[in-house]
């Protein structure tokens, strides 16, 4: 069984996914922050290839981009720190990344490179279902590894039950209508989408992402899915203080209610 | 050869429509209206109005007897600079608040380079009392100061993009964003043949006008409708799609766009996209882009704000590939240069992008008896400080 699919069998609720980017904020960090997220009890991590031009993101994501490839980090220093990831990490962790870079690196030789390292699945917010439909299903499917696609305040029903058809691992619930970036509470209408949603019944499990900075908006969104992914917060988090193990273990402290032992 | 994109915008290799599923409903409905709209007699007879009425058209098509006597040819320039804002920017936006009306949308959006898109946005925002917001890289706020203040004289909020090269890319970058974030009520008016389909193919229908005035004028004045040889400049390359568009199928009529090197395509600044791009997939469309090993674009330069720019339009991108099109290099110099001798020879400031496209008159040989169409896409009011400063270095 897969590892996202183990997962989501052993846990059910209030999953915590991180993101962050890899080479911020140093070029070395990124097996650092994937340890310590993992000592403190996240269930998933997102690991973002920085790319120039990322348009789904707001402005701390873009800036962290920015600083990782400044910082020298490309996709080949990513698969070379990464290579024994496997030996230390057994936590699912997904790649996400802009859709050019993995094309100029060549598509087939990227998905294998990160099938070889361990890595479990992919989103890329600008591989949309018909171009991966059309071109790019098949060489997915070659090395066994899963796109995770998204959903909106926008997909219709109708769309969403095609996403939850050609899913296998989870559905990445875009708690609303913006790019990405850390905010302090959500709306009724969110509460509504999110119901509308959860009523639908899916087949795949729900993780909500984009806006997810606190505990706040963590227990909201885990009221109706399965779980949050938050990436901004925890990056203006990282950019304030470069002791990883204390920044890492205080931001997921702050999201998880401590469990009564 | 087919030189129209199939039902996913695809102009063979190039084209389609990469966007984030936050973008997919409103992308989509464009998709499946565009056709209907632009082709109901109700929108066509509106459009044509506002063309002749407000923008001026048809544009003059003239024959430059003191530059056809320097190259030795008949050369005759299309007059797209003496649209109302200046440029041929126009043809595209009122085709576009148009169709935005008809979508039930309030909220206008657009990027803008040089400025004259978004002073053409911002024209037309006026004109059908629509919100406009213009994103514009802070590099292009500065160079192209007096578009800046005739947005901001038509009503229009000019927001500065402060990412990257400041540039072009960037503020098409922020407009992306902002429609991400405003999916409901907000139409993005792309301001040449870039993004997602079906931008490339509606923005060419809309600048076809240009081709369609060509063929008739040169009809009446020659007698034959097809020129020898159509000259464009190429940023995204709107002008130049409108400029080629009812000559594509005829292979008789060579195709030449130009394109912005910069210091020259070896510089490492440059926008010369199709000399030293390679495919990849930028602002939502596959097509050939300036990029590093690792496929983060590359930043662009250019003097010229309006070709600034490290994609080009799929379409192009095509008919480079195909080689129905050639396209040459030119750079600041060669450009200001042509600017130069165009504004003393007949008594016309071009913009910078235009210059580029006249600037192909000294590195292509033409014979005594052909035709040559320059399509003068704009006007140099807005570059007076640089050509300013480029006569000032000279007489020094
Ligand atoms: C006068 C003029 N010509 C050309 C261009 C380049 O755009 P395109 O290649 O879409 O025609 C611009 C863009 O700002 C412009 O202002």
């Amino acid at each position: 069984m897969s590892r996202i699919k183990e997962l989501f069998e052993k846990k059910k609720k209030e999953l915590v996914s991180i993101y962050f980017t890899a080479g911020f904020p140093t070029v070395d960090s990124t097996m650092q922050i994937l340890s310590a997220l993992q000592e403190n009890g996240t269930d998933i991590v997102e690991l973002g290839m920085p790319f120039s031009d990322p348009l789904a993101d707001g402005p701390v994501i873009q800036h962290s981009s920015e600083v990782a490839i400044k910082n020298g980090m490309n996709l080949d220093l990513l698969f070379e720190q990464t290579k024994e990831m496997r030996k230390s990490i057994s936590i699912p962790i997904v790649l996400m990344g802009y859709l050019n870079p993995l094309l100029q690196y060549g598509l087939d030789k990227f998905l294998k490179r990160a099938a070889e390292n361990g890595f479990d699945a992919l989103i890329i917010p600008d591989l949309p279902i018909r171009e991966y439909e059309m071109q790019y299903k098949p060489l997915f499917e070659k090395h066994g590894l899963q796109n995770i696609f998204l959903v909106t305040p926008q997909t219709n029903e109708e769309r969403v039950r095609h996403i939850d058809k050609i899913s296998n691992a989870f559905i990445y619930l875009v708690s609303s209508a913006s790019t990405t970036g850390a905010k302090d509470k959500f709306a009724t209408e969110q509460e509504n989408y999110f119901k509308r949603i959860a009523s639908y019944k899916l087949n795949n499990p729900l993780l909500t992402g984009f806006g997810i900075s606190n505990r706040q908006t963590f227990e909201q969104a885990c009221k109706y899915t399965n779980g949050a992914i938050i990436g901004s917060a925890f990056i203006k988090a990282l950019e304030k203080d470069n002791n990883i193990k204390s920044v890492v273990s205080n931001f997921i402290h702050s999201i998880v209610k401590e469990k009564v032992a | 050869m087919n030189f129209k994109p199939d039902k996913y915008g695809y102009y063979g290799e190039f084209g389609g429509a990469f966007i984030p599923e936050l973008l997919h409903r409103n992308v989509e409905e464009l998709q499946q209206q565009y056709e209907g709209i632009i082709g109901d007699p109700a929108f066509q007879k509106e459009y044509a109005d506002l063309l002749r009425d407000y923008v001026g058209r048809p544009t003059p098509l003239y024959l430059a007897k003191r530059l056809s006597e320097k190259y030795s040819t008949n050369i005759y320039l299309k007059r797209e600079d003496l649209n109302h804002t200046g440029a041929h920017k126009i043809n595209n936006t009122i085709g576009q608040i148009l169709l935005a009306k008809r979508l039930g949308k309030t909220r206008i959006i657009a990027e803008t380079g040089a400025g004259q898109h978004g002073v053409a946005t911002a024209t037309v925002c006026a004109l059908m009392n629509l919100d406009c917001i213009v994103y514009m890289g802070e590099v292009d706020i500065k160079r192209q100061a007096p578009n800046v203040a005739r947005m901001k004289l038509l009503g229009a909020k000019v927001v500065p993009a402060t990412c990257g090269s400041k540039t072009l890319k960037d503020a098409t970058n922020e407009a992306i964003r902002d429609w991400i974030n405003n999916p409901e009520d907000t139409h993005y008016i792309i301001g040449s043949v870039v993004g997602p389909h079906p931008y490339p193919d509606m923005v060419a229908r809309f600048q076809s006008v240009i081709s369609e005035e060509i063929k008739k004028q040169l009809l009446e004045k020659t007698g034959k409708e097809n020129p020898d040889v159509v000259i464009a400049c190429v940023g995204g390359g709107s002008n130049a799609a409108g400029a080629f568009y009812h000559f594509l199928d005829s292979p008789d009529v060579k195709l030449i766009g130009t394109e912005a090197a910069g210091m020259g395509i070896d510089t490492g600044h440059t926008a010369a996209t199709l000399a030293i791009g390679t495919p990849g997939v930028i602002h939502a469309c596959k097509t050939m882009l300036m990029q590093d090993a690792y496929g983060q674009i590359t930043e662009p330069y250019s003097i010229s704000a309006g070709l600034d720019y490290p994609g080009i339009g799929p379409l192009h991108a095509h008919l480079h590939g195909t080689k129905r099109a050639s396209f040459l290099s030119i750079t600041d110099e060669e450009a200001v240069k042509a600017a130069f001798l165009l504004c003393r020879l007949e008594g016309i400031i071009p913009a910078l992008e235009s210059s580029h496209a006249l600037a192909a008159l000294e590195k292509v040989k033409f014979q005594k008896h052909e035709t040559i169409v320059v399509n003068l896409s704009g006007r140099g009011d807005k570059d007076l400080e640089t050509y300013m400063n480029k006569m000032n270095h000279e007489q020094n």
